[in-house]
């Protein structure tokens, strides 16, 4: 990791290699919107907007104003729909998302426990913003790839058990931080990758949930776009 | 055929404190702004309102419409059924402070209740929310006579579902793109979301529409919302 780089963006890095070509996936709002940033060249993704399109593209140029139609994707920000794409109401785009349809999902987090467990929606008498989508995208896609810090401020975030109200029980199928990356088996964690410089011993130190050591444990490579 | 034309000064006559009113959109795209500011002209308060999400809060009104955020900021909704506060920190203040009731559900639950509603359906099982606190929902339901006080986990076939019943309300408001005048409607782009879904579900539903075209200028196979659904149409101006 160079010393410039956010741990932001070596997240959105090597999740962006997790992804395969021709892949539909629902990507959450903020960190993971980051990921198509550094997708491969080769690499072509169908992106689901949860309120009900596939096919999410770049802002157009001429945006029409606040009250005429226009096409926003789930934060309500204007973005447009690629030729391939398609429009749909809410029950047909939850039902792809519920419905095992979506390749893969990549959302936010704010704890991870050992069994997969995943809580990314509220902190209870602080921020309560609901859950929109992220339940029914995190019980439904059929890889759930979680991007998060492995901290906060020092704070463990990857648990035993989640102390924060769960978003899904046992459902995260990889978790990617800046130190680390793990990927769930039959509730079961494993530690498969490292973030150069970084110590199994310091992650350890940093992860209060119990996991193994995979045989295969490596370096964790990244996506060099734009590098 | 009877004229569904309804001008937006006669909307007052369908409304009534304490009533229930599904309103479409995401983020306020797809909900008819005309009618909500004709709700609020009304005066009518203590609302049930269920939607998406409360769109955008007043501070944010460069990034989007506010949507129904204008009935909460002027206190007309007494209860909230919705998915999604996060950008309108008026409502979230109101339900922190107690003078909102919100029910908070995953939005696909959400679509699935009003869907049902609509469709004569009795509930719907989902695996959405199970082992959250969206299974702990006090709710007063009757499952073969017998009476439960909390939402009902169902095991089928060795997995856990959650019961959720039926939404229905009294009035519906939606938006739409094109009309014709017997009420076929075709949506554009993200502005379909809970739409259709809501004119199953509603007594009354009410249109408004950007675009008004004589009956036969939709094709048949490119109708969204078929017209036997909606019951009035408010025109461009």
């Amino acid at each position: 990791m160079t010393q410039e780089m956010s741990a932001k963006e070596f997240i959105a890095r090597r999740i962006a290699l997790e992804l395969k070509d021709g892949d539909v996936v629902n990507m959450g709002i903020g960190l993971p919107t980051l990921v198509a940033n550094y997708l491969p060249k080769d690499v072509y993704l169908t992106l689901h907007s949860e309120n009900g399109f596939l096919g999410v593209g770049p802002v157009p140029d001429n945006v029409p104003p606040i009250g005429e139609p226009r096409i926003v994707n789930a934060g309500g920000n204007p973005c447009s729909i690629l030729p391939h794409g398609s429009t749909f109401d809410i029950s047909m785009s939850f039902a792809l998302m519920r419905g095992g349809h979506l390749d893969a999902c990549v959302l936010g987090g704010l704890q991870v426990a050992e069994n997969g467990d995943l809580a990314n929606w509220m902190v209870p008498g602080k921020n309560v913003p609901g859950m929109g989508g992220a339940m029914d995208l995190a019980v439904g896609a059929k890889q759930v790839i979680v991007a998060m810090e492995h901290t906060n401020n020092g704070e463990k975030k990857i648990l035993k058990k989640c102390t924060l109200p769960l978003t899904v029980k046992s459902r995260v199928s990889v978790l990617v931080t800046e130190k680390a990356l793990f990927r769930f088996y039959d509730g079961k964690m494993v530690l498969e990758e490292y973030a150069p410089g970084v110590s199994v011993d310091e992650i350890r130190a940093e992860t209060e949930a119990a996991f193994t050591v995979s045989d295969n444990l490596k370096e964790m490579v990244i996506s060099q776009v734009g590098m | 055929m009877k004229s569904k034309k309804l001008e937006i000064e006669q909307v007052a006559s369908f409304l009534r404190d304490g009533m229930t009113i599904m309103y479409g959109g995401f983020m306020g795209n797809g909900t008819p702004p005309r009618l909500i500011k004709a709700i609020l002209d009304s005066g009518v308060k203590d609302l049930t309102m269920i939607g998406d999400d409360t769109a955008f809060g007043e501070d944010l009104a460069a990034r989007g419409p506010e949507g129904v955020g204008l009935l909460i900021r002027n206190k007309r909704v007494k209860k909230l059924v919705t998915g999604h506060i996060g950008l309108n920190k008026e409502a979230q203040r109101q339900m922190l402070a107690g003078e909102m009731e919100i029910e908070l559900s995953p939005i696909g639950t959400l679509a699935e209740r009003i869907r049902a509603g609509g469709s004569g359906l009795g509930g719907v099982l989902t695996p959405t929310g199970v082992g959250t606190s969206v299974a702990d929902v006090k709710m007063d339901v009757t499952i073969n006579g017998q009476k439960f006080d909390q939402k009902q986990t169902i095991n089928i076939n060795g997995r856990d579902y959650l019961l959720e019943l039926p939404l229905r309300a009294d009035l519906a408001v939606l938006e739409a793109v094109v009309a014709d005048k017997s009420g076929n409607l075709v949506y554009y782009g993200s502005m379909r979301n809970h739409n259709p879904l809501m004119a199953l579900a509603a007594d009354t539903v009410i249109v408004e529409a950007h675009q008004i075209f004589e009956v036969g200028y939709i094709n048949p196979d490119h109708v969204m919302t078929p017209s036997i659904l909606v019951d009035h149409i408010i025109y461009p101006i």
